[in-house]
């Protein structure tokens, strides 16, 4: 087995250690914009990143193959191609193989190949309820055994772009501007203790899944430890990892509301709780009793998207920045109001949300408004 | 016969301080003092005082000093000075010697082998005189994940019964006969005003307590002393304990002489009869007992109070505290071997078990290796001194603490290793009841309830230097752990690295 541990935490810490600049744009109505903004806006907060990481997460990026898995696959040889394809072959069925677009730049160095593959696996695995796992466990395979090989993201009709450089040098390399989607989310990385790792820079993914982080977990121990007993393996050893896979127990495998997950990773403090009305007080007591080893303690701002949704959070005590704007159908979330003014500058509304106040963008035909907090909505209507 | 054991502490009496007061006789009960009427002066027995202190402080005008006899033996690493007298004193009475206490002896703490950490620069601490600062503490098995109405976002598990502790430190067991009832009022008042438990023990629950049941747990024990219907439902939650840290593998003997009226009552014995607890439960002779005793607790008590079981630190802890746990606990209790006793043969005392620290960590790594660290609580206990030890214990994976040594010398004890003759000064562990008075209950409940006041301070302080503003982001997050000291295979069981990686 390959130890990613190593590649991505050469000196052996505890865990890597990251500061950065977050920012997500979504248009709610499902129109697909353009990257320009978006690579603008996170240019703007080049100073909180170092140059060791940039990334950017798109939805609805591949319409014309929409029903397929896209694998962004990363290899860093050869070798470890032509393993990686085979053993792709043998799960999937391949439909369309290209290389990711990228042009020659003068900040990016040495980049490695990157392809990606559109894949059908009706023929290997029917049954659709059990899809998502045969492809998470190929995903975890590529990951862990196969050798130069690394997959950024496994999710349809999306993708993830990210590389060593700021983000705006990644921008420009994969061509971004030329991209389309409907939700954007990007992340310019300060690392404190890494090597040069494309496969370390976020966004972090798991199916159509993405994490970006600004933040140190402290209680990391301990989350890593829960979440190990239901069986998921941290191989990368950054907060941002643990995040991703408490998304995919909370939401996929327990199946919990995005807004109940929200409550889980920043709860209300037991004297807020203590103050609730009587049914709300119940389902929060027990979600405190049950999933208190993965309460995200610590300074932390995300944004987790997935097809439809784009949720920002902040620690309970809101020790990292996040703003949010809304501007007619986009809404905004950065490290920095200044970023989103940069690119919308007349804005309808900018806020900054409470701290563990999970602030939700929904697109508008689920028939919900943006960011209503439905948890205390539902309970008290009742 | 005569005896050969000499004095171990001398009492020196300062005659320009001295008053001739008398004081100091009616402090000892163990007859170290003494009036000479026909010199007219008070003097002292040596071979009699245990140094307690009780005369030392009760002095008037700090005319007493106890200090280590002058005599020693000649020095030798194998026949040291405890060995020989343990040998006169078993050659004089051809008994087995009993102590209290937790062991004195000189084995490793690792508590004091492992450093916390604090945040620098990437996070910041957080200060708990500014922002909230999270402790409380819920004990009881929980569910592997919860099921949630996705409409009205009701909840629809059915949650087990859940105790709340507004500090994750419980008192230990110390029964009604071990202990006074003073005692008892102390440790219950102090339980019931911090928001925590206190612990009957096997004796029973005496009428006058009842009135704390919400901060009560109630023991039962092989002896079965006082269990019943109205006993088992009087308390939060319900112990069974299998075995004690300072003497694994044993039962308990209260003697006859301490089974006064009020202890007959509550324990359900003739008075003057000796209480003994069997070394097993005789009806559990193994797991598939204890499961059915786990749940004919339960059906006594109509499912309402989580089910606990405390089991003495020994070598193969984790798969007993596995088998516990599978057998429907709510709770696993685990008594290291420094864990104290009102009275125990001194030989299994000091040779018998494991550190709590390394059964803490194997106990807590195996139930998550096996998936069901959340099925049950973990509380330990045995030589809990102080909010470091706390701090550390939780760090490495417990949900709460037992504290009884800790509490007993708030409430007084100066941890002279008397409790098992009964004649304790400070009225502690004794049933006399010229002595029992010395503990007043009111006083006794402040002095807990400060000390409990204090250490939760100190874990708030420690835990916004951690960067967490809750508790359970530390329980069993051991990356804020480092070792000093301690073998690779050491670090290994506990689960911590090394200070400097």
């Amino acid at each position: 087995m390959k130890n990613l541990r190593h590649i991505n935490n050469s000196f052996n810490d505890d865990k890597v250690i990251d500061a950065c600049s977050i920012f997500g744009a979504m248009d709610t109505s499902g129109k697909r914009f353009s990257g320009t903004g978006v690579i603008k806006a996170i240019a703007n907060m080049h100073d909180r990143g170092n140059g060791l990481g940039g990334g950017f997460a798109v939805y609805g990026l591949y319409p014309e193959y929409k029903d397929l898995y896209a694998f962004h696959v990363m290899y860093l040889s050869a070798e470890g191609r032509n393993e990686t394809e085979s053993y792709l072959k043998e799960c999937f069925d391949i439909i369309h193989r290209e290389d990711v677009p990228s042009r020659k730049t003068a900040k990016i160095s040495n980049p490695p190949v990157i392809i990606r593959y559109f894949l059908d696996i009706e023929s290997h695995q029917p049954d659709a309820s059990l899809q998502d796992d045969y492809v998470l466990n190929a995903i975890m395979h590529i990951n862990t055994t196969r050798k130069d090989s690394f997959v950024f993201s496994g999710g349809k009709n999306m993708a993830v772009f990210k590389g060593v450089g700021y983000p705006e040098e990644i921008a420009e390399f994969f061509c971004l501007e030329q991209y389309e989607g409907y939700i954007w989310t990007s992340h310019g990385r300060f690392p404190t203790n890494t090597q040069a790792w494309w496969g370390g820079a976020h966004p972090f993914s798991i199916l159509d899944w993405t994490v970006v982080h600004n933040g140190e977990i402290s209680s990391y121990g301990i989350n890593k430890r829960y979440l190990e007993s239901y069986g998921y393996h941290c191989t990368m050893q950054t907060d941002t990892e643990v995040i991703a896979y408490a998304v995919d127990l909370l939401m996929r495998k327990h199946k919990l509301p995005l807004e109940i997950m929200a409550k889980v990773l920043a709860p209300p403090f037991w004297s807020d709780i203590e103050r609730m009305p009587e049914k709300e007080q119940k389902l929060l007591l027990a979600l405190r009793q049950v999933y208190g080893s993965i309460m995200l303690n610590g300074p932390f701002a995300i944004l987790v998207a997935h097809h439809g949704e784009l949720i920002g959070l902040t620690d309970r005590i809101r020790l990292r920045p996040l703003t949010i704007g809304e501007k007619d159908d986009m809404v905004y979330f950065s490290s920095e109001e200044s970023a989103i003014r940069l690119i919308s500058p007349s804005l309808d509304k900018a806020w900054t949300p409470m701290g563990g106040e999970p602030v939700i963008a929904r697109l508008k035909q689920d028939g919900l408004q943006t960011t209503e907090n439905r948890v205390e909505a539902v309970l008290s209507r009742r | 016969m005569k005896t050969l054991l000499t004095s171990k502490f001398a009492v020196i009496r300062d005659p320009e301080k001295c008053i001739q007061c008398q004081v100091c006789i009616n402090q000892c009960s163990f007859n170290a003092n003494y009036f000479d009427a026909e010199e007219n002066e008070v003097k002292s027995r040596n071979e009699n005082c245990v140094d307690c202190q009780r005369c030392v402080i009760f002095c008037p005008t700090g005319a007493i000093t106890i200090t280590n006899t002058p005599l020693e033996y000649r020095y030798n690493r194998n026949w040291t000075g405890s060995i020989i007298d343990d040998i006169n004193k078993q050659a004089e009475t051809g008994g087995v010697l009993l102590t209290g206490m937790g062991t004195d002896k000189d084995y490793p703490v690792y508590w004091d082998h492992l450093l916390l950490n604090a945040s620098q620069v990437t996070n910041p601490s957080i200060d708990p005189l500014r922002e909230p600062m999270e402790l409380i503490t819920y004990l009881g098995g929980k569910p592997d994940k919860l099921e949630i109405d996705e409409k009205t976002l009701e909840l629809k598990t059915k949650m087990l019964p859940q105790v709340k502790l507004n500090v994750p430190i419980m008192f230990s067991a110390m029964s009604y006969g071990a202990v006074s009832l003073n005692v008892q009022k102390s440790l219950a008042k102090a339980a019931s005003e911090t928001g925590t438990m206190w612990n009957t023990g096997e004796g029973g629950l005496h009428s006058s307590l009842k009135k704390y049941s919400n901060n009560t747990i109630v023991q039962v024990a092989s002896g079965r002393f006082g269990v019943h219907s109205e006993y088992l439902n009087a308390g939060r939650i319900v112990e069974i304990k299998i075995g004690q840290g300072a003497k694994p593998g044993i039962g308990g003997h209260l003697p006859g002489e301490k089974v006064s009226c009020e202890v007959s009552l509550t324990r359900m014995i003739p008075q003057g009869s000796d209480a003994i607890s069997p070394a097993p439960h005789h009806d559990i002779y193994s797991i598939e007992d204890l499961l059915q005793l786990i749940h004919a607790l339960k059906e006594a008590t109509n499912y309402t109070k989580p089910i606990s079981v405390k089991i003495a630190a020994v070598h193969n802890a984790a798969a007993i505290a596995s088998g516990i746990v599978r057998g429907g606990a709510d709770m696993v209790v685990i008594d290291g071997f420094r864990g104290a006793t009102g009275a125990a043969p001194k030989i299994i005392r000091d040779n018998v078990g494991i550190p709590i620290e390394l059964a803490l960590a194997s106990v807590d790594s195996r139930l998550r290796e096996e998936g069901i660290r959340n099925k049950a609580s973990i509380v330990i206990s045995g030589g809990i001194r102080n909010s470091g030890d706390i701090i550390k214990a939780i760090a490495l994976g417990a949900d709460a603490v037992n504290i009884g040594t800790s509490a007993l010398i708030a409430l007084g004890c100066h941890v002279c290793q008397q409790c098992h003759t009964g004649k304790c000064a400070w009225g502690i562990c004794t049933s006399d009841l010229k002595l029992t008075k010395r503990v007043n209950p009111e006083i006794g409940a402040q002095r807990l309830i400060n000390l409990l006041r204090g250490w939760s301070l100190e874990i708030k302080d420690i835990l916004g230097g951690l960067g967490v503003n809750s508790i359970e982001s530390l329980r069993g997050n051991r990356l804020h752990l480092r070792g000093v000291g301690l073998t690779d295979t050491e670090l290994e069981i506990l689960g911590v690295r090394p200070a400097g990686r």
